[in-house]
């Protein structure tokens, strides 16, 4: 499994219901089904990852993030989870404040373009940033929406978030003690733990 | 088969006996655990695949879903299909002899109800020995079924599959099926449905109706595709004579269907599909009536489908999200409209086959598990 859902799953409770937003293949919810005895739903777009869902026996609906959570009830879900998507969302504040509407927690991963190669490429190469984790050209890149660490953080601030617990890793999604000295600079992606404050 | 124990209706009424016709395809295996059942839509029977004959132009309405290596493996699954009861394809029905009075039934034959059915459907699986399912299948009114099913006998339903189906008729399809009701009620030949006795039928109103209805399953885009403005001799005739080739393949449907259905049926058929709404026994609350649910679902809808839109499907599957049962949910992208769940659909198909094939095999590990 991918290290980042590891660490995500390491974080959910034992029979917790999870919602997973941008769900995949169904690789996380399939993990904690066998693993964590969770009950989740998965959330996708792609046909063909819709199908890898129901051959791991994983529930998914097909919805587009953006417009489909709606119709989630309030408080429905223990934990929603997104992965690596926010910064693809039309809207990233409205869908954080869904995902805490939808769920008593949320576990939302980002890509920190405060990153020291992001700076590099801007401030010495004068280039939008690209890297393995961002691979994309700044034309078609399915990520509208990228921010640092500290703009999250803002955000979190301004939308009355609690930070439950942050974790902040390197593009192999290890920790790495150095990182955490100057995770806005060093860090390449962050796994929040997330609640509204009572 | 033919069933001596009365079998009450939604209407208060009182089938005393009756017989189902149906058709199987595969082999049921020893420990029973491979049987899937097969909700035919308001048109179709228990003829669902394969040839009867070498002189058949057509297989049955879903062959493209059911056979060996097809989504609905009948190298793997015991596969059972039958004709409701109200039918007119061999199930007792409004052109059966009511035993009451030895005359035809015609319109005195009881209206039923989804739920009927699937009592009726429940009574042939015990019949076979069939204590559950591997999976109920079925697309529009069959996906109605499918849904009674897993609420009306959860414990005997594993997988639960509803294609291109709605959880009750909208005001829109209901006046679809009056216009189509009264068509038929107002043709000459109908004889207040006793059209047999006067040894006619309501050609012109079956075959208005059929038309009417061919339409609502059809998309937009899929008569466009199919017939454009195409003009039948080349030249418009300012007459009321047939112009365009989209009049004549209607007219064609219309007089083919008629000629081959029971007008009786039709209007029993579509008076079921007007009154499916499983949530008005929960006072409208849908995810209230599914909470004694156990199966898992498989609810697919096509994207061109304005009879069944994808938004019917998807209050199915937020009342199964809100009542904790496991779904899940495809819209396809499909031009065939509501037509479409009898077309062979990659990803349409993709997805039923992986559904059925995961929840064989979690009952065969199961079984395994409990010896």
């Amino acid at each position: 499994m991918r290290i980042d859902l590891e660490l995500i799953a390491e974080t959910i409770p034992k029979g917790a219901r999870v919602l997973d937003l941008g769900c995949g293949s169904g690789e996380l919810l399939a993990h904690l089904r066998d693993h964590h005895g969770t009950v989740g739903l998965g959330v996708e777009i792609e046909t063909d990852r819709i199908l890898d869902c129901i051959k791991q026996g994983v529930p998914v609906v097909q919805k587009d993030l953006d417009t489909g959570l709606g119709n989630f009830l309030d408080h429905s879900f223990d934990i929603v989870v997104m992965s690596q998507s926010l910064q693809q969302m039309k809207a990233p504040h409205r869908t954080l404040a869904e995902m805490l509407r939808i769920g008593r927690e949320a576990i939302v991963t980002i890509p920190n373009f405060g990153f020291w190669n992001a700076r590099r490429y801007l401030t010495f190469l004068g280039r939008m940033p690209m890297s393995k984790l961002l691979p994309y050209g700044w034309y078609d890149t399915p990520n509208i929406h990228m921010c640092t660490l500290r703009d999250f953080e803002d955000l979190c601030r301004e939308q009355n978030v609690r930070i439950k617990q942050r974790t902040v890793v390197d593009s192999q999604h290890r920790s790495r003690k150095l990182i955490n000295l100057m995770p806005n600079f060093l860090g390449e992606v962050a796994i929040y733990h997330i609640e509204n404050n009572a | 088969m033919t069933f001596d124990e009365p079998l009450p209706l939604r209407s208060g009424r009182v089938l005393e006996q009756y017989e189902l016709v149906y058709e199987t395809y595969g082999t049921l295996n020893a420990d029973k655990s491979n049987a899937i059942l097969i909700c035919h839509a308001l048109s179709g029977h228990h003829h669902a695949a394969g040839y009867h004959s070498a002189e058949d132009t057509k297989p049955g309405w879903w062959n493209d879903c059911i056979g060996p290596g097809k989504a609905i493996d009948t190298d793997r699954y015991f596969v059972l299909s039958l004709n409701n009861l109200g039918g007119c394809h061999g199930s007792t029905g409004p052109t059966s002899i009511n035993p009451a009075t030895g005359k035809i039934w015609g319109p005195d034959f009881p209206v039923f109800a989804v739920r009927d059915w699937v009592k009726s459907q429940a009574r042939l699986a015990d019949a076979l020995g069939i204590s559950s399912w591997l999976a109920v299948v079925g697309g529009s009114l069959g996906g109605m079924q499918a849904l009674r099913w897993s609420i009306d006998y959860p414990e005997r339903v594993r997988a639960c599959a509803i294609i291109a189906s709605a959880p009750k008729l909208t005001a829109q399809n209901i006046g679809f099926n009056e216009v189509a009701r009264q068509a038929i009620i107002n043709d000459p030949d109908f004889h207040e449905g006793r059209y047999i006795e006067h040894n006619a039928y309501p050609k012109q109103g079956l075959s208005l109706a059929r038309m009417l209805g061919h339409i609502t399953y059809l998309s937009d885009e899929s008569m466009r595709d199919k017939f454009g403005r195409d003009l039948r001799k080349g030249t418009l005739s300012f007459d009321y004579d047939v112009d365009f080739q989209v009049e004549s393949y209607l007219r064609y449907q219309g007089e083919q269907f008629s000629a081959n259905f029971d007008a009786n049926t039709y209007l029993l058929m579509t008076k079921a599909l007007d009154y499916f709404d499983p949530a008005a026994d929960h006072d409208g609350d849908l995810a209230r009536c599914l909470a004694q649910a156990t199966a898992r679902f498989l609810v697919i809808s096509f994207s061109t489908d304005w009879r069944f839109a994808p938004a019917r499907s998807e209050e199915i599957v937020n009342a199964l999200i809100h009542s904790k049962k496991e779904v899940t949910y495809l819209e396809v992208d499909a031009p065939q409209g509501h037509d479409a769940f009898l077309f062979p659909i990659k990803p349409y198909v993709n997805a039923l086959t992986a559904f059925l094939a995961r929840n064989f095999d979690d009952v065969q590990r199961e079984n395994r598990g409990a010896h």
